[in-house]
């Protein structure tokens, strides 16, 4: 049993230390800022993720108990990860796109980034 | 055999750190150096928990679970500051 939990220790820590390095790799390789977004947000995550797994199953291993807190960083991370991609692709939009190379936006005039909200007269 | 999966681990997460340097070196806009810090972070947390596994201490999970908040707020800083021009208004 032990040496069972050892074997998928060393898994989940080699195929998470793959995830790390290709998502940097893919940082520095893709060729559109926007297609990089993709790299270190989806594969380093899974990649920590990984790495977390790893420190649960040693805990069970070494210690004989269940220690849940990792699960913690897990979901903030997994929780934080695409809101911060949310606000760069949103930067990435307001300083380098126009509202002409943008897909239409619905129902309103803009994209939310580019709307500048009129002034109100009345409010005074 | 857990002491060479770490190892290696190691490896990858140092040279991924050494890549994200890299990045923040030579990019050519704004928006991808927040990105390569924020990848920073993450690796960094990565690193933490995994010098945390080697000397079997739980203090390092705390310092990990700060990183990563701090890194959270600091990107997002970093992006409202491309965005407004100023964070807090």
């Amino acid at each position: 049993m032990d040496q069972i939990i050892e074997i998928l220790i060393a898994a989940c820590l080699v195929i998470s230390g793959v995830f790390g390095i290709v998502g940097s790799y893919g940082l520095i390789k893709l060729n559109d800022p926007m297609s990089r977004l993709h790299a270190p947000t989806k594969a380093t995550t899974l990649g920590v993720g990984g790495v977390l797994i790893a420190s649960i199953l040693h805990s069970m291993l070494s210690e004989n108990h269940l220690s849940l807190h990792e699960l913690l960083i897990t979901l903030f991370l997994f929780l934080t990860a695409p809101i911060t991609a949310n606000f760069i692709a949103k930067a990435h939009i307001h300083r380098h796109e126009t509202p002409d190379t943008l897909p239409p936006a619905g129902e309103d005039q803009k994209w939310a980034t580019h709307d500048i909200p009129q002034e109100n007269p009345a409010a005074d | 055999m857990i002491i060479y999966a770490i190892y290696f681990a190691f490896t990858c997460f140092g040279a991924a750190l050494l890549m994200n340097l890299w990045m923040i070196a030579t990019a050519e806009g704004i928006g991808d150096r927040v990105l390569a810090l924020d990848t920073m972070v993450i690796n960094s947390i990565a690193i933490l928990i995994l010098y945390g596994l080697t000397q079997g201490t739980e203090i390092f999970f705390e310092a990990a679970m700060i990183i990563a908040m701090l890194g959270f707020v600091s990107t997002v800083a970093y992006a409202r500051f491309m965005l407004r021009g100023n964070i807090i208004e």
